[in-house]
């Protein structure tokens, strides 16, 4: 038992506590904006456990990706709907809640027994260490050059569908017809969602 | 099992971790009531397959490391998933005015 090897037990501890009561609290906090925030937590404790597993490159695009990408798109979805809704109750909650607990409970006993049951083939090949971004960019463009190439046409795919899904129209003429289109259909011409239409000082909605 | 080349983290460490991260994300998947966090819970998830797979790479497959591969496709789906999940979001938002599961019933039977 070296140096090296406690240093690495102590991370791998504290970075799986944090993953695990981080991803606890993104799911039980009951403001969405903590849980958010939380969730960058996570996707940087995961990017830890990666280090540990020795993927620098996994660990560097899950930072990009997740703490960088995923994670602000998120937070900014949060701010376009953050409405605060008192959510109507519905019955049967607190039997929906436990029930789905056990059946949880259940799938990681169940995980539990398969991961410590089955016998690992192990000790397996040494790991390639520093040269696993090396692998990487070999596996990519020979024998996973295909789902490669796909996974580019996948994401022109989703930003193509996402700009279509979340733009607003705002034609002030039918496309097809030239017609003036009907202004009661555009967004633009409703009331806005988010200001509150009840509030009684309207000095505070003027306000641009 | 583990010799003094090995690893000093046994590999059912991560398995642990990761299962409990996967539960703790269908159950967040089932109880949200917010839009919102039903996408977090999908990357939790998501981010729990992908400890699996790194794990495996590094332990049982550690000259041709596969499982990383495989763990940067997921990493590019997930984040087109999140940006059209969002998207689709917005405009739900947009045409019924909440957030809340419960009342996105449109597609039931």
């Amino acid at each position: 038992m070296s140096i090296a090897s406690t240093t690495q037990q102590i991370c791998f501890a504290v970075l799986s506590a944090t993953t695990v009561v981080g991803s606890i609290g993104v799911v039980l906090l009951p403001n969405i904006v903590y849980s958010a925030f939380l969730l960058g937590g996570v996707f940087l404790s995961v990017a830890g456990l990666y280090l540990l597993l020795n993927a620098s490159f996994v660990a560097a695009a899950q930072i990009l990706v997740y703490v960088g990408a995923v994670n602000v798109l998120i937070l900014f979805a949060i701010m376009l709907v953050n409405k605060q809704e008192t959510l109507a109750a519905i019955p049967g909650l607190l039997v929906r809640r436990l029930l789905s607990g056990a059946v949880c409970a259940g799938l990681f006993a169940l995980l539990l027994r398969v991961a410590f049951t089955t016998a690992w083939a192990l000790p397996g090949p040494p790991p390639v260490g520093e040269e696993a971004t090396i692998r990487i960019g070999e596996h990519l463009f020979t024998d996973y050059l295909l789902p490669f190439e796909l996974a580019s046409v996948l994401l022109l795919m989703a930003m193509i569908g996402a700009i279509v899904l979340a733009r607003r129209d705002v034609f002030t003429t039918d496309v097809i017809t030239g017609e003036p289109a009907d202004q009661g259909l555009i967004e633009k011409e409703r009331t806005p969602l988010l200001i509150e239409t009840t509030t009684p000082e309207p000095t505070l909605l003027s306000k641009p | 099992m583990s010799t003094d080349l090995a690893s000093p983290i046994p590999l059912e460490g991560f398995l642990t971790v990761a299962a409990m991260l996967f539960c703790v994300g269908v159950w967040g998947l089932i109880n949200s009531r917010n839009a919102v966090r039903v996408l977090m819970s999908i990357e939790l998830m998501l981010n729990a397959v992908n400890i699996n797979l790194m794990a495996f790479s590094n332990y049982l497959d550690g000259q041709l490391i596969r499982g990383q591969v495989f763990a940067i496709f997921v990493i590019t789906v997930a984040a087109a998933e999140a940006a059209v999940g969002l998207a689709i979001l917005l405009s739900l938002y947009r045409n019924r005015e909440t957030v809340d599961m419960e009342r996105f019933n449109l597609l039931r039977w």
